[in-house]
């Protein structure tokens, strides 16, 4: 069982608490009714699932209720860090780096 | 006597202290201590079981967990029967009662031995081979025949009637192991003041130092020392120590799991306890101490009972006083059996012969075994063995060539070196990384917050692991946050050494492929086996693996793989690392489902949920159906009915009279907000802003996809307030749907979504007479047809309480739902019940319910609709707000496949003879005469005998469907073919009428 941090919470909290929802940077677009087809099978159905870094969502769905974004090295299931929906993207360059200093914030 | 193989003086278990036990119904008697095998062996007793595949006679390998043979059947009753425990980790306790298992009729006299002679026919991958064909006979005759053979040991009968339980806990340091390592880490953990968990999965701690009394801690013997240091701990309030516990799974941040067996030793335990106590253990750092497990040697028949690992005969010796044999004999490729060796001798046991593989042995050996006047056969090998149920003899050759000397024994004990036990370490992902010096695998690579220490990290010095070991636990202490640094001091001499040794196949191993050499004793894994593996084509050790099923059985390998990738290696003519080594997982030792399953069983195991009136309605003899976790009043039969009658009777009554139904379990979500409508407009396909308040209407809920996901009735309450009904079940789901939204796509919107399902008890009351009914209730609303008309909200009072009162129906007739708080449920419902009952209304369940809708062609979300269903195959589209520019599906809807031709569409059925009921989910044909497998136009939705019909009715989803209204399909049954006419889904009040009462 993972411990995840609920960056609304502030809290390692463990992961039965949370429901994990998918890709996260996926913009629903405003205009949606308008796309084509090949748009909005590209936004809808293709997912990446890569070896590595993912950026996915997940809910404090037994805490605080909200959706948030998560980065997870699928190798070893680490979080690298967890932020609120909406803030940007985080850079994967600095994130590896961060890697450690969040190993030994974890050991704290 | 506690049995004739007991030295008078020898090992520390106290004479006095003793217990009658019985194996396969004989009575033994052993010592408070002892395991069962201790015990069995102090008795003479070697033959302890059968092995899995060839049903050889087997006796105990090891001393402990890595046990592969000696697995038996403990019983207390028949529903407290666990199959394969190890004897060697058992407790005895005055009357127990342990049977071996593998055997029939008797474990001197098996049947099943036959498997020996027909071997040949076993090799490995047989079973994959030989049961290919042909594909019938698998069904029919292999499995069923191997089922009824495979297998060890035989589950309970009977539900288990011990308890267990379960902990989460958290720590600065959990140490795995309580040997002397894991002992001296804990120690300087704990004097730093950081909070600690030690675990060790025998009943004292020491380890090692339970047969390795040559180690002397602090002067004294060692496993005193381990006693005392224990007890040390155990006094600590930062400490807490857990002995018959196992760390049996090491996961994602330093999460693991270990089972405490706080029972089974016990002869009469107290039924409060649980048998088994589950941890579950957080750890900011933890120290892996789980020390080494001797390798057994390979060579033919060396799986004779009375043939055991040296380190197990010496445990067996100087911990429990018991002599595995009188004329023993000692083969090894390593210096650790000498120690062994030597200490039998000392107590007398006549040690025949050592036999070593090498040619010089580590320094001083040969002499002592000269002082003790012990013969030692160097560069020589033990080819073979004699015996039946207990071996008699070995065949010793000299390695280069020459005469072979047969000795007889009865008990050989071995040493091909020992193996770090890095399990817990790759489970916790970290990489092992082969030390060619030493040819075995050590921990490399660190994947979470944990260090290794001692022999499982290849430290076989054992002032240096110590040393380790000292440092690890203050290092994890000050990483962890501790401030004190005392110097914790562990001082040693006299220690063994564990190094050395050889993986793979000894001399008397073949290469011939009728020898029996055995790598893998549980899983009957020879060498040949793992050779044939590699001429079949097998290259890597997890192809090997299971091709052979070495390491596969619950042992998991502990004193097999290295001998399988050495062989394999060799086979292959490449480096051991070359091969891999295969992934360790959990669990370390097999883990009880008990322990896991622990409370979630019968009443836990799921809640159950109960509207409030749901007493009531078992009062009044309500038959309930599960409808997910809530229990649902299914019909209310009375004296005389069954399911038919019943729900007849309450269908014809609602339309005649009135009904009252218990509609609690709608999934209710409270949106509120200045934007609430807005909100609405976006989830729903139909349009909210120009909703009243103190109207309802009907709203149809999309995925994205375009294929409807849920429905119910909205009731606006004011502008910014709306009470949105979802389906049974279906509240958590759309609310998570809702929020996902909210938070995610359109986070501007002001608005606050709460979960209101329990908060509201819901009543229906539908039928002509439901204005009568609690109109003597209601206060402050007008339920006049003109003030109140169909879909409309009111709020006031009944009964004295608030109320939500819809006008809303379900059944096409007349109705209202009493939504009250929950509380007063029962009350409301009990007062509406004492107006309608003398009216000649009734109770309705679900099955009733059910019929209602689909008269009136209402669909059910989920059975109606299966998720690839748009609003237009429902028959929807009116529901599809035609000029909002959004809402969630408004894209997916419009897909190619969703838009195209001859999609399945919600239609009608009635069968050619009306007294036929179809079966929900039979399929549909045009032609019931083509040949199979039949076109399939689609399938049977929903399906009622209709009283008030008068005939049965259907709604089916078919291809093409409405336009084919009119055209009689058929409905292929196994034993017959149905004839159907499609219609419209109305099939009572088509003009909706009814409704406006
Ligand atoms: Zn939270």
């Amino acid at each position: 069982m993972l411990l995840i941090h609920c960056p609304y919470c502030k809290e390692d909290r463990p992961e039965l608490e949370f429901s994990h929802a998918g890709e996260a940077h996926i913009v629903r677009p405003t205009n949606i009714a308008a796309i084509d087809d090949t748009a909005f099978e590209e936004m809808f159905f293709l997912r990446d699932n890569p070896k590595g870094l993912v950026y996915e969502r997940w809910r404090h769905i037994h805490g605080c209720g909200r959706f948030f974004n998560a980065v997870r090295d699928t190798v070893s299931d680490r979080f690298l860090t967890t932020y609120k929906a909406g803030e940007p993207k985080p850079d994967p360059v600095r994130l590896s780096k961060g890697a450690d200093v969040a190993k030994k914030g974890a050991a704290k | 006597m506690s049995g004739a193989n007991r030295i008078a003086g020898a090992g520390r278990l106290t004479p006095a202290r003793s217990l009658r036990f019985s194996f396969d119904g004989e009575l033994y008697t052993g010592l408070e201590g002892d395991t069962l095998a201790s015990a069995l062996l102090a008795n003479g007793v070697h033959l302890m079981g059968r092995s899995f595949k060839y049903h050889r006679p087997r006796g105990v390998l090891g001393a402990g967990s890595e046990e592969p043979n000696a697995l038996m059947s403990i019983e207390r009753d028949r529903s407290r029967r666990q199959p394969n425990v190890r004897a060697t980790v058992q407790e005895v306790f005055e009357g127990m009662s342990a049977v071996s298992q593998n055997r029939w009729p008797s474990l001197a006299f098996d049947v099943g031995a036959v498997n020996n002679v027909l071997s040949p026919l076993f090799a490995a991958g047989f079973y994959y081979k030989t049961f290919m064909w042909p594909k019938r006979a698998w069904e029919k005759l292999y499995e069923p025949v191997i089922r009824g053979t495979a297998g060890l040991g035989v589950a309970p009968d009977e539900s288990d009637t011990d308890h267990y339980s379960n902990r989460y806990t958290h720590c600065d340091v959990l140490v795995l192991g309580g040997g002397v390592c894991g002992l001296s880490a804990a120690l300087a953990a704990a004097q730093s003041g950081a909070s600690v968990m030690l675990c060790d999965e025998q009943a004292q701690f020491g380890g090692a130092l339970a047969f390795e009394t040559g180690i002397r801690v602090h002067n004294e013997d060692g496993f005193a020392w381990a006693a005392q240091t224990a007890q040390k701990l155990s006094a600590m309030d930062n400490v807490r120590i857990l002995n018959r516990t196992t760390a049996f799974g090491y996961y994602a941040q330093n999460f693991v799991g270990l089972v405490e067996r706080v029972t089974d030793h016990l002869a009469d335990p107290d039924p409060a306890l649980p048998r088994e106590r589950l941890w579950q253990v957080r750890a900011k750092k933890v120290i892996i101490a789980t020390g080494a497990i001797e390798r057994p040697m390979v060579f033919a028949n060396n799986d004779r009972p009375g043939i055991m690992l040296s380190s197990a005969a010496r445990t067996y010796l100087n911990h429990y006083g018991v002599a595995v044999g009188t004329k023993v004999g000692v083969y090894t490729a390593n210096d650790s059996a000498y120690e062994a060796a030597f200490d039998l001798k000392r107590q007398g046991v006549a040690v025949e012969t050592i036999v070593d593989t090498r040619d010089a042995p580590g320094e001083g050996l040969l002499s002592t075994a000269a002082d003790l006047g012990l013969e030692v056969l160097t560069g020589q090998s033990v080819t073979d063995t004699k015996g039946a149920r207990r071996v008699s003899a070995m065949v010793v050759r000299p390695n280069g060539g020459g005469a072979a000397r047969t000795i007889p024994v009865d008990a050989l004990i071995m040493s091909a070196g020992w193996t770090p036990s890095v399990h817990m370490f790759s489970q916790s992902r970290g990489k092992v990384a082969f030390d060619a010096s030493t040819q075995r695998f050590l921990p490399g690579d660190y994947v979470q917050d944990c260090v290794s220490v001692g022999a499982c990290n290849g430290t076989d010095d054992m002032p240096a692991a110590i040393e380790e070991a000292l440092a690890a636990g203050s290092n994890a202490a000050r990483a962890t946050g501790s401030k004190r640094s005392p110097k914790t001091k562990v001082s040693c001499e006299g220690a063994g050494n564990w190094s050395g040794g050889m993986s793979g196949a000894a001399a008397g191993a073949g290469p011939d492929t009728t020898v029996k050499a055995f790598i893998d004793f549980q899983n009957d894994v020879t060498a040949k086996d793992i050779r044939l593996a590699v001429r079949e084509g097998m290259h890597s050790i997890e192809h090997v693996k299971r091709f052979t099923t070495n390491g596969m059985a619950s042992d998991q390998g502990k004193t097999s793989n290295m001998h399988g990738l050495a062989i394999a290696a060799e086979a292959l003519d490449r480096e051991m690392p070359q091969v891999g080594l295969t992934t360790f997982r959990a669990p370390y030792t097999p883990v009880t489902f008990g322990s896991i399953v622990n409370h979630a069983r019968g009443k836990l195991f799921d809640p159950t949920r109960r509207t409030p009136m749901h007493y009531w309605e078992e009062e009044h003899g309500a038959v309930f159906e599960d409808v997910g976790q809530w229990k649902r009043a299914w019909y209310y039969p009375r004296v005389g009915e069954d399911m038919h009658a019943a729900v007849n009777r309450e269908c014809r009554t609602v339309r005649e009279v009135a009904g009252l139904f218990d509609a609690s379990t709608l999934g209710k979500i409270e949106v509120v907000g200045p934007d609430a409508a807005r909100f609405l407009d976006l989830i729903y396909t139909n349009g909210w802003t120009k909703l009243k308040p103190g109207r309802c209407k009907y709203g149809i809920m999309l995925r994205e996809d375009g294929f409807i996901y849920d429905d119910g009735v909205v009731a606006r309450l004011a502008e910014d307030r709306f009470h949105v009904t979802t389906t049974t079940g279906g509240a958590p789901r759309v609310l998570n749907h809702m929020e996902d939204y909210l938070q995610t796509e359109f986070p501007d919107l002001d608005v606050w979504l709460t979960s209101t399902s329990e908060q509201w008890a819901v009543i229906a009351v539908q039928g002509p007479k439901a204005r009568e009914i609690i109109a003597p209730l209601v206060e402050d609303i007008d339920l006049s047809g003109e003030a109140m008309p169909h879909m409309s909200a009111r709020e006031g009072k009944i009964c004295g309480v608030p109320t939500r009162l819809f006008r809303v129906s379900f059944t096409g007739e007349a109705g209202f739902e009493i939504n009250v708080p929950a509380d007063h449920g029962r009350a409301v419902w009990e007062a509406v019940w004492a107006q309608a009952e003398p009216l000649g209304a009734c109770a309705y369940g679900t099955e009733a319910m059910h019929v209602l809708r689909a008269e009136k062609g209402f669909i059910i979300v989920g059975q109606d609709t299966d998720g690839t269903v748009t609003p237009d195959d429902a028959g929807l589209n009116w529901a599809i707000a035609k000029s909002k520019p959004d809402f969630v599906g408004i894209r997916g809807m419009k897909r190619p496949d969703l838009v195209a031709e001859g999609r399945k569409q919600l239609v009608g059925l009635k069968t050619r003879n009306p007294m036929t009921v179809l079966e929900e989910g039979a399929q549909i044909v045009a032609d019931p005469n083509e040949a199979v497998p039949m076109t399939m136009l689609g399938h049977v939705t929903s399906s009622y005998w209709s009283e008030n019909c008068g005939c049965s009715i259907a709604m089916a989803l078919v291809a093409n469907g409405r336009a084919r209204r009119g055209e009689t399909l058929y409905v292929p049954m196994p034993d017959r073919t149905i004839e159907v006419e499609v219609t419209g889904t109305v099939f009572f009040d088509e003009e909706g009428e009814r409704v406006n009462g």
